[in-house]
């Protein structure tokens, strides 16, 4: 294999570790400071691109779409806390798996109402079409390299926020101590619509990012909503940090992994048995990765107790 | 006779009753629906030993359910091929014989449900949904990567499976078998229940310290509680593909682990009937529902939503009141 394939690859699996990023921070946030599960989080990376792959088709503009991402994905998820998910804080896990499941059904179906069942497609702007040259000769789309810049830029936003800022001293007391800081005289029911419409804005925006490489449909938010799954437990439930390390280390095992296990394979055996055992192997790399990480770390990488 | 007692029996008697009538007006596709509800009731029975009895949220039983599955469809498969599932280093022909795959269904899921439920069990809360969930989306991938055994295409199996004695392709027969097997698990449920076994199950979800004071191993109980459990959606997930005469991925994936605790939520968490009167509900919000309009699991899910929000308990819970301690 040659090093500029390798090389290629590790930016796929960069790519797609920031995006799951995108999707496992607001999960990690909102089981940190709320103690809620959400299964309806790729509901709201949906809603996203559904939202801007409408309004690009309006308007032809890829920075309104990227706007309206935001907006909508926020909306639906504060519409959803007010309605839906307060009342299901002092459940127990039980109940809110399942009444996000419910939401699940309700997101997609009306999705499917509203939109039809036939996929939508988001072009990548002009101005960020086509590859560019790294240094090395490798030729790179230079959306996804932008991708990779926007999902770690988040992140670094992210930090900035929740270490410096007043919102984010808040989360941190929130995730500690949820009474006292009630009693303190934060309004807890406000900080907890803001948690979950940042979680939700962040999954809208990375929707819409991977809406224009590939197409927008009803159920495209789940399969990845079960990688961010994977990526908090791994990193550790609550864990920012552990989000950002579980989504780099899920997405290069992903992608490396059904390139890297065939020819590997292939040294141990025949080469057609190889390519099917690799693939189906790879498939499950990721789980694979997880069970082993808990096996060592029930509670993930960077968990508390 | 308590209120739920009264109930259970005519929930237990809805299923033939609606069986025969559909027999005796000729309509055999409602008498496969009505099988279809007692499947799913068994695989509903099946989560309810570990969910409710347990308290252990697995989200993740879809991967028992397509396991029995795919033991009917390889076994039958080869069969209907003509050729041995293994020639070294002993022979392994395939079977169309409905009970030798039953057992292959059970040992199968039984064996899958020991291993994930070793490594599941050592986590908690959220860890524990999310892992069993994590195993049964392993399965899925599996299952679509695997080229043997039809991948993304799934299996078709011509012929249903044979049982002494009875003509499976008769709608009405194939009922009496499935409703049979639901009837035996029921009570084996109930007595699993009531037995010491079940009630320490019972004692380690409400408080496991206290369990492991009087000298029992909350883990091993669960454990043992996991695999029947499993064992029990395995042999439901055979009976099943027999149903349709089809495996496919789509049994390993989350939604159908969705719709199994579905039906376990619709009709009550821990009550013994629960499943079967979710499944049955379930079905029937498909068949008229559906009819009224396609996007029919809005409505679904608005009416999960509402039993979650405000009538928990389900659907037995609302009829027969609170759950009494000593009845």
């Amino acid at each position: 294999m040659s090093l500029i394939l390798l090389i290629e690859q590790v930016l796929s699996g960069l790519q797609f570790g920031v995006m799951l990023f995108l999707m496992a921070a607001g999960l990690t946030l909102i089981f940190g400071v709320m103690g809620l599960i959400n299964l309806a989080h790729g509901s709201l990376y949906m809603v996203g691109a559904f939202a801007a792959a409408a309004v690009a088709g309006w308007t032809g503009s890829f920075a309104l779409a990227l706007v309206a991402a935001l907006a909508a994905a926020a909306a639906a998820g504060a519409l959803v806390e007010l309605l839906v998910i307060r009342r299901l804080y002092e459940r127990d896990h039980l109940d809110q798996v399942l009444a996000t499941f419910a939401l699940i059904l309700i997101f997609s179906e009306g999705t499917r109402w509203l939109f039809g069942s036939f996929p939508l497609f988001l072009d990548v702007p002009a101005a960020l079409a086509g590859p560019v040259m790294l240094p090395g000769g490798i030729l790179y789309p230079l959306y996804r390299l932008v991708i990779i810049g926007v999902g770690l830029l988040v992140a670094l936003g992210l930090f900035w926020l929740i270490a410096k800022t007043r919102i984010g001293v808040q989360i941190r007391a929130g995730e500690a101590d949820r009474e006292m800081i009630a009693a303190l005289g934060v309004d807890i029911s406000k900080l907890y619509t803001l948690v979950f419409a940042l979680g939700a804005a962040l999954a809208g925006l990375a929707g819409a990012l991977v809406g224009a490489i590939q197409s927008v449909q009803v159920g495209m938010g789940e399969p990845v909503l079960i990688l961010a799954f994977v990526v908090i437990v791994i990193g550790g439930i609550g864990s920012i940090k552990g989000a950002l390390v579980g989504s780099l280390l899920v997405g290069l095992t992903d992608t490396l992994g059904g390139v890297l296990l065939p020819p590997l394979l292939g040294i141990f055996m025949q080469a057609s048995s190889a390519t099917s055992v690799g693939s189906a192997v790879a498939s499950m790399a990721i789980y694979i990765l997880m069970v082993g990480v808990l096996l060592f770390k029930p509670s993930g990488l960077f968990g508390g107790t | 006779m308590t209120r739920e007692t009264f109930l259970n029996v005519i929930l237990f008697a809805i299923l033939p009753v609606t069986a025969l009538a559909a027999f005796a007006l000729d309509e055999p596709f409602i008498i496969t629906l009505a099988t279809k509800a007692a499947i799913l009731a068994l695989a509903g029975v099946g989560l309810n030993i570990a969910l409710g009895l347990g308290g252990l949220v697995s989200f993740g039983h879809a991967a028992f359910f397509g396991l029995g599955g795919y033991a009917m469809g390889i076994l039958a498969s080869h069969a209907q091929s003509y050729t041995p599932l293994m020639e070294t280093p002993f022979l392994i022909e395939g079977t169309k014989s409905m009970l030798v795959i039953w057992g292959v269904a059970i040992i199968a899921a039984a064996l899958a449900a020991l291993a994930i439920g070793a490594l599941s069990l050592r986590t908690t809360g959220v860890y524990f949904i999310m892992i069993t969930l994590a195993f049964g989306q392993m399965l899925y991938y599996f299952a679509i990567s695997w080229p043997a055994y039809g991948g993304e295409d799934g299996l078709s199996i011509y012929i249903r499976n044979d049982f002494p004695g009875l003509n499976t392709l008769d709608p009405i027969q194939f009922f009496a078998i499935a409703f049979g097997v639901l009837a035996i698990v029921l009570f084996g449920a109930g007595r699993l229940a009531k037995a010491p076994f079940g009630l320490a199950l019972s004692a380690a979800r409400q408080n496991a310290e206290r369990v492991e004071t009087v000298g029992l191993t909350p883990f091993r109980i669960r454990l043992v509680a996991f695999v029947i459990s499993g064992a029990v959606t395995g042999l439901a997930g055979a009976l099943f593909a027999d149903l349709n005469r089809f495996v496919s991925p789509t049994m390993f994936s989350w939604h159908t682990s969705g719709e199994i605790m579905i039906f376990v939520i619709l009709g009550g968490v821990g009550r013994l009937f629960g499943p079967v009167a979710g499944a049955a509900l379930f079905i029937l919000l498909e068949h008229t529902l559906g009819g009224i309009s396609e996007f029919w699991q809005v409505y679904l899910g608005l009416l999960l939503l509402g039993v979650v929000l405000f009538a928990r308990g389900g659907l037995i819970g609302t009829i027969a009141g609170r759950e009494v301690a000593h009845d």
